[in-house]
């Protein structure tokens, strides 16, 4: 029997894009700047001197990423989720971003907490095990990061409208991953965002994986083509173009504060390193395509660029690696400082207001550990 | 001093609380225009304005996600869950965030929620209507769970709950939304504090929620055959008041407790448990559960039968107290 070709299309599943979608780029991966006529002039403001500082803070992060690594293969951490790969999505993105303004996070969002002022050694805490969160979110202008996926994007929509209800102009970020854009909650709050026409950034790096999972098992189309049909504006952004993720957000902040409602941004990256230090991606990565995206590296684009425009000498190049070696040792000293909660510490900050049962468990866990001649001096 | 519906009361309970603290907010589906499903809100969109009285659209994750967000920028939102089948979508956002925020920033974010949910049964609805879910929520650490069973209690205790700085589930028993009874809107009284509201001497019936009205009525219809029962509505289920039910118990030696909501991994269990381990030697009996049975909520037709009602109370208090009871020639296994 002719085989008919609508026959084929009806197996065939969704059709595959004609071709990839292309995303806005500022500065292309051997570090030759493109022009751009709608987002060039977010970032007509930033001098060579300024691009330099965030190619040091670009440096930083990534040398505080190893470090972290080593802290953990050391047994000083008991996991890290490191962001190699990710540096320019989250300082161009961060960076754009003004003290008034609220993010809320996922777990590998690190890069983003050091450019909101987070202390180092709170930045470990969390992994260290020695607390549940590592800094006062509003001193810093960072909710403390999700872990369970997705989560966190409602409560930036909810601040978005409680500052949309106060009358300022501060907005609040969501930041999330490729993965997260199958949960409900992420749709649930794209959806309310776009109907209180909140002021919130919704910010997806799509680091092409979901641990083992690929963007491929989450999306049949570009992610940034799901905003528009929530009513969202979107854009789609070169990842790892410091200069390019911080145009986006700059439009997209930029909007949120004249009232225009939420925009999404999908920051096109790649994980270069594990899920997290007890992942092991040789079991699913395709080295070929690690080798593209190694290709792509953030940092090194805008080091030729830098170098190019006679910026970055060898002597800079030399200072900023040492400068940021110092801050890792710092990292490190905290570290290894940070020291384990007092048993009783356990009971503390349960419930804000007083709480009978508690109040007896801790009482009686006190006395058992009396009994064993472990007794505590506590502050509560 | 006001006549007012459990509803009514719960309503102006709200009203003063949007009228006393500008930060507080209310969000749910239906709750501006329609005034709610059960016309808890009437009114109040009308007279606080759609900015603090907010409709939403229909996701109950998001609904509670955004309150955390609201509660992070300085608000006091106070949500409705439409129907308590409809709140498992936000079991996340409820006991993996509201709960731990507190605990997890060591104190730095408050989460002051307040959580309504029309729950129970009673009512001949369809499915997902009709449901005791407290217990999902007394078992997570960092919520206070609060149930009411007077137009008083429901009207003061809606106002605690949403001045209290932690994130409260304030469970309203639906099929008395209809009870009428006297307001004082100056009355105060801890909501966590359990209530005497018959006192006896033989036996302790525990409850709470749409269930006190029923063990009231038990303890009337005990009466008349000469058994002196003591009734005590727990109001809050999360913290227990167990000292109170403890000095009950040590007087009356005897202990039901009673609850629409299924019976294994129940309030009643941890009750039961909580009091044998306080008072075991002035126990004259074990204490002894009526609850739902350990099926889904029934079809209506047959909620009666799964309803704890006074007979099932009265059988359960010849039990305890040692009396021919349904059991007695029981020999199954």
């Amino acid at each position: 029997m002719p085989k008919e070709s609508h026959t084929d299309d009806a197996v065939a599943g969704p059709p595959a894009p004609a071709e990839p979608p292309g995303f806005v780029t500022l500065l292309d991966p051997s570090g030759i700047r493109v022009a751009n006529a709608e987002f060039d002039p977010y970032v007509a403001d930033v001098t060579n001197d300024q691009l330099a500082r965030l190619y040091d803070d670009l440096v930083i992060v990534r040398r505080l990423d190893v470090e972290a690594t080593a802290l953990q293969r050391q047994g000083e951490l008991a996991l890290w989720p490191p962001l190699l790969g990710q540096e320019a999505a989250q300082v161009g993105s961060a960076r754009a971003l003004r003290a008034d303004d609220f993010v809320f996070s996922s777990y590998r969002e690190n890069a983003v907490a050091y450019c909101r002022g987070v202390a180092l050694p709170d930045l470990l805490r969390v992994w260290r095990g020695t607390a549940q969160s590592g800094w006062n979110p509003f001193e810093v202008g960072m909710a403390t990061p999700s872990i369970v996926i997705g989560a966190q994007t409602l409560h930036a929509m909810g601040y978005a409208v409680g500052c949309q209800r106060d009358g300022v102009d501060s907005v609040a970020v969501a930041y999330f991953g490729d993965g997260a854009t199958s949960e409900g909650d992420v749709n649930e709050a794209m959806i309310f965002a776009a109907s209180f026409r909140a002021p919130v950034v919704f910010f997806c790096q799509n680091n092409q994986w979901a641990i083992s999972e690929p963007v491929s098992l989450q999306a049949q189309r570009p992610l940034s083509e799901r905003a528009p049909g929530f009513g969202i504006p979107s854009i789609r952004v070169d990842g790892n173009d410091v200069l390019a993720v911080m145009a986006a957000t700059r439009q997209a902040l930029e909007r949120a504060r004249c009232g225009g409602g939420p925009t999404f941004i999908e920051a096109v990256t790649y994980r270069m390193g594990p899920h997290t230090t007890s992942d092991d991606p040789s079991r699913y990565v395709d080295a070929l395509q690690h080798e593209e995206w190694a290709a792509k590296d953030p940092l090194a684009r805008v080091e030729a660029h830098l170098r190019d425009r006679g910026v970055l000498t060898d002597e800079l190049a030399e200072s900023i690696a040492s400068h940021a070696d110092e801050i890792a040792t710092e990292f490190r000293c905290g570290c290894v400082e940070l020291t384990d909660p007092l048993p009783l510490e356990v009971f503390d900050h349960v419930y804000a207001e007083p709480h009978r049962a508690i109040a007896r468990q801790r009482s009686q866990y006190a006395a058992y550990l009396a009994s064993i001649g472990m007794a505590q001096t506590d502050g509560e | 001093m006001t006549e007012l519906t459990l509803s009514k009361a719960i309503g102006s309970g709200l009203r003063r609380a949007l009228h006393d603290d500008g930060r507080v907010v209310l969000l749910g589906q239906d709750i501006g225009r329609l005034g709610g499903v059960f016309r808890v809100t009437d009114g109040l969109q009308r007279d606080f304005g759609a900015d603090r009285v907010m409709d939403m659209p229909l996701a109950e994750s998001a609904i509670i996600g955004m309150a955390i967000g609201l509660a992070y920028r300085g608000f006091r939102p106070v949500c409705e869950i439409q129907f308590d089948g409809f709140i498992y979508p936000a079991f996340d956002q409820i006991v993996a965030q509201a709960a731990k925020l507190h605990y997890r920033t060591r104190g730095a974010v408050r989460m002051p929620l307040t959580i309504r949910v029309p729950y129970g049964g009673g009512i001949g609805a369809v499915e997902h209507h009709s449901e005791s879910p407290e217990a999902y929520f007394t078992h997570t650490s960092g919520l206070r769970v609060v149930t009411c069973s007077t137009p008083q209690d429901a009207h003061t205790m809606i106002r605690q709950a949403i001045a209290c700085d932690d994130p409260v589930l304030f469970f309203e028993p639906k099929r008395r939304y209809w009870t009428k009874g006297e307001v004082d809107e100056e009355a105060g009284f801890p909501m966590d504090l359990a209530r005497v509201v018959v006192e006896g001497a033989d036996a302790t019936i525990v409850t709470y929620g749409p269930l006190v009205a029923t063990a009231i009525d038990a303890a009337a219809a005990a009466a008349d055959e000469g058994l002196s029962i003591e009734v005590i509505d727990l109001r809050s289920l999360s913290p227990l008041d167990l000292d109170t039910v403890e000095s009950s118990v040590r007087k009356t030696g005897r202990l039901v407790i009673t609850h629409e909501a299924q019976e294994f991994g129940g309030l009643a269990a941890e009750i039961a448990t909580a009091i044998t381990d306080r008072c075991f030697s002035s126990l004259e009996a074990a204490p002894t559960r009526v609850t739902g049975f350990d099926v889904p909520y029934p079809a209506s037709r047959l909620e009666d039968h799964f309803l704890p009602d006074l007979d099932r109370m009265l059988d359960a208090v010849d039990r305890v107290m040692g009396r021919q009871n349904s059991l007695s020639g029981w020999s199954g296994s």
